[in-house]
């Protein structure tokens, strides 16, 4: 398997920066990390949002501003990245059920309680087989149905390979979700309940945030990450180095740890499509759970069967 | 014929005011909407949330609703339009009543479609970034070229009717006749008037027809173009057509009994009437039980593994109760009551149309919401409230709000105008004298 030093190099990076990134404070915003050592504490404290999506406190001397990041107009959004193509890979064997993935994506995404955009499926695909964890994300259909269907272009594709939702054009009728055979879609039913820092966030396609009530939300493949040269929440949340993402074109795709060639991957450890038969021609592929690092245990039949 | 005899005719025929009975059933009716409008002012304020239609089930009784309603408004076409075309002379007095039925239904489709949308206040978006690969695109193209069609087929017929009232020498009341003046005081009754206004209800009857097609098709394919076991069906198209019929010509039956008696109209309305309109529903009962054995046997011969759950569902499992009470009243019971020719007498057939309109009601529940409740992926990572579906009292207040706005645009209608085409049935009468 080769791995791509560069590259790896260049996530690695990344995923230094991501620990250091701050967001919610919008003039001034992050501060480089080796700035902090040489700056003594002023004894002014602001309040920040930390990559957990928990408000810490912090002394304001140490926060440097970086050059401005251009907000992306809604255009660009649409147009989505110059010369890449998504891709995400997801190792079934490594999975255990940590949920990890899904608790920093509702967490950065604010995801109303009890829904959530990653859904991690207990699988039995038939009597005899081996049960297994499927974590699912929005499969980022090359042929997406839910666009197809959608009356206002509020769900659309981007060059780059992502599906995305404008929640500012949305009128809510929910055809997408009738239309999406990975039941992948959300829907704010209510006023979303977010701290007042975040509502008052413009909204982007790009961050799906601030969610809106009436429209449609789902997985985004954190674009916003990946302008930022960063990977998405739940790539950088496992432990386990479940989900690999990256770039088609560039045929790497990543954990933050391990890089590999993305078609080496596919082709060595076998791996395919959730529901290839429909010919939505999905952009997230499954390395199947074979020589697993995990026994599979589901913790909630457990429960239910000492239940009853 | 003889003048006395046209007066009658005028006399019986001209609208006219509730009595108590009136009364009693229009404070029903706008009691009923008020009591939905005041749950949609609660779901507009707190959001979708007060409906019991989560991620899972993500469309509920409004959807099923408005597929009842785009159904039932297809008989304007089959009664005006089919009939009409294929000369057949005893359905005149049953135009209006299938026309004004029409009108009032695709109304509240429209309108209930509105309710169902997360945010109504963006309906604009639609015609600004409107894109035509979407069926939702196709459904307001066709529905609003329907609506005003069968506006059209609505007002040109009334328009001697009009000339009529307003020559009447006791007036009903100043607010109607002006009303009466504004529609139709442009029409003398020349002949070069009849004839042109003939040709016209002759052009919009063909054109109709293709129209009430392409309406409930284009709504069979909101679910037909997915991919959803239940929904992913070729038999889609017909299967919804046909039972549009079925449930539409049921409804007339049903206004014909109700207005029959309401206004005493033995003599024009009569048993006849009911006998080949009975007739005609067995015959499309028939035709609706055929597409609907097409519909679930042939996926239950093979019982694909995403099917299976489905439609298991249906015969046996939770939603067994609803399905076998739909198929029973809307097709079967009707059929064995309607064979008869005691059947098909007034009362008898009027209850058959209320089994058909009920029974279709709760088959387009069920053409909705089953198939949601088994998707591909099994429900998981969602609330216990995710996974069941019953409409709460917002979702059946605004239900038979609807509902009720429907009977109450038919009521107020046929307080204003004539119900039975008077001109029509005068013309008819003096053929028939002059054969
Ligand atoms: S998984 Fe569903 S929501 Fe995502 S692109 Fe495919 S159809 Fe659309
Ligand atoms: S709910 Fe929104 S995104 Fe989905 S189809 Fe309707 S308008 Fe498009």
């Amino acid at each position: 398997m080769n791995t791509h030093d560069t590259s790896r190099r260049e996530f690695l990076a990344a995923s230094l920066l991501a620990g250091a990134a701050l967001a919610g404070c919008n003039t001034k915003n992050p501060f480089e990390k080796d700035a902090a050592e040489m700056v003594n504490p002023s004894g002014e404290m602001v309040k920040l949002l930390s990559v957990d999506g928990e408000v810490i406190e912090i002394d304001k001397a140490f926060l440097k501003p970086v050059p401005h990041l251009p907000a992306v107009s809604n255009d660009a959004a649409r147009l989505g990245i110059g010369n890449k193509k998504f891709v995400m890979v997801i190792d079934l064997s490594r999975c255990k059920s940590l949920k990890k993935c899904q608790s920093a994506c509702n967490h950065m995404h604010h995801v109303h309680p009890g829904q959530n955009w990653i859904k991690v499926y207990p699988m039995q695909d038939a009597e005899h087989t081996a049960p297994y964890w499927q974590p699912t994300t929005c499969m980022h259909c090359d042929e997406p149905p839910c666009v197809k269907v959608c009356p206002v272009d509020a769900t659309f594709k981007r060059q780059d390979g992502i599906v995305l939702i404008d929640s500012d054009r949305c009128i809510g009728c929910r055809f997408c979700m009738a239309a999406c055979p990975y039941s992948t879609r959300v829907f704010n039913w209510e006023e979303p309940e977010m701290e007042p820092e975040i509502a008052a966030q413009p909204y982007s396609c790009e961050s799906s945030v601030p969610q809106k009530k009436g429209t449609v939300g789902k997985c985004d493949f954190c674009p916003d990450m990946a302008r930022k040269g960063e990977l998405p929440h739940c790539v950088s949340a496992c432990p386990n180095g479940v989900f690999l993402f990256g770039d088609m074109l560039e045929d790497s795709v990543t954990n933050g740890a391990e890089t590999f060639r993305f078609s080496d991957l596919i082709k060595d450890k076998a791996g395919y499509r959730l529901m290839e038969d429909l010919g939505t021609k999905p952009s997230v592929y499954y390395l199947p759970p074979v020589n697993r690092n995990f026994p599979f245990e589901n913790a909630e039949t457990k429960e239910e069967a000492k239940k009853s | 014929m003889e003048n006395l005899a046209k007066q009658k005719v005028i006399q019986d025929l001209k609208p006219q005011q509730f009595g108590k009975r009136g009364m009693i059933w229009v404070g029903i009716l706008l009691f009923i909407c008020a009591v939905g409008l005041f749950a949609y002012i609660r779901q507009l304020s707190k959001g979708l949330v007060v409906t019991s239609m989560r991620d899972y089930v993500s469309w509920g009784i409004y959807i099923s609703n408005f597929v009842f309603f785009v159904a039932i408004s297809l008989v304007g076409s089959l009664i005006t339009a089919v009939l009409r075309l294929s000369d057949v002379h005893w359905s005149t007095p049953l135009t209006r009543i299938a026309e004004i039925i029409a009108v009032a239904a695709i109304t509240f489709a429209s309108i209930i479609i509105v309710v169902d949308m997360g945010r109504p206040e963006r309906f604009y978006n639609l015609f600004l970034h409107g894109r035509l690969q979407s069926p939702i695109i196709w459904d307001v193209i066709v529905i609003t070229t329907y609506f005003f069609i069968s506006m059209l087929l609505l007002y040109f017929p009334l328009l001697p009717d009009l000339n009529i009232l307003m020559k009447l020498k006791e007036k009903t009341s100043k607010g109607l006749d002006k009303l009466y003046s504004f529609l139709g005081s442009f029409w003398k009754n020349t002949p070069g008037q009849i004839k042109i206004n003939e040709r016209a209800i002759s052009i919009l009857s063909i054109t109709i027809i293709p129209v009430a097609f392409s309406i409930h098709t284009v709504t069979s394919w909101l679910f037909a173009t997915t991919y959803r076991p239940g929904w992913d069906s070729t038999n889609f198209g017909a299967y919804f057509i046909s039972g549009a019929f079925l449930v539409g010509a049921g409804g007339v039956v049903v206004a014909m009994y109700v207005f029959r008696k309401a206004y005493k109209l033995e003599n024009y309305i009569k048993e006849d009437h009911f006998d080949k309109m009975g007739k005609v529903l067995v015959m499309l009962a028939l035709l609706y039980l055929y597409f609907n054995i097409n519909e679930f046997l042939v996926p239950a011969f093979k019982m694909k593994k995403p099917e299976e759950e489905h439609l298991v569902g249906l015969f046996t499992g939770e939603f067994a109760p609803i399905f076998w009470f739909a198929i029973f009243t809307a097709m079967i019971i009707p059929i064995f009551i309607l064979l008869f020719k005691k059947g098909r007498k007034p009362l008898p057939a009027f209850i058959a149309g209320c089994l058909v309109v009920i029974g279709s009601w709760f088959k387009r529940y069920l053409i909705v919401t089953p198939t949601l409740l088994h998707p591909f992926l099994p429900m998981q990572d969602v609330p216990d409230s995710y996974r069941h579906y019953f409409p709460s009292w917002e979702e059946w207040a605004i239900a038979m709000g609807s509902l009720a706005g429907v009977l109450l645009i038919i009521t107020i209608f046929a307080r204003i105008f004539p119900i039975i085409p008077i001109q029509e049935t005068i013309t008819e009468i003096e053929e028939h004298e002059n054969v």
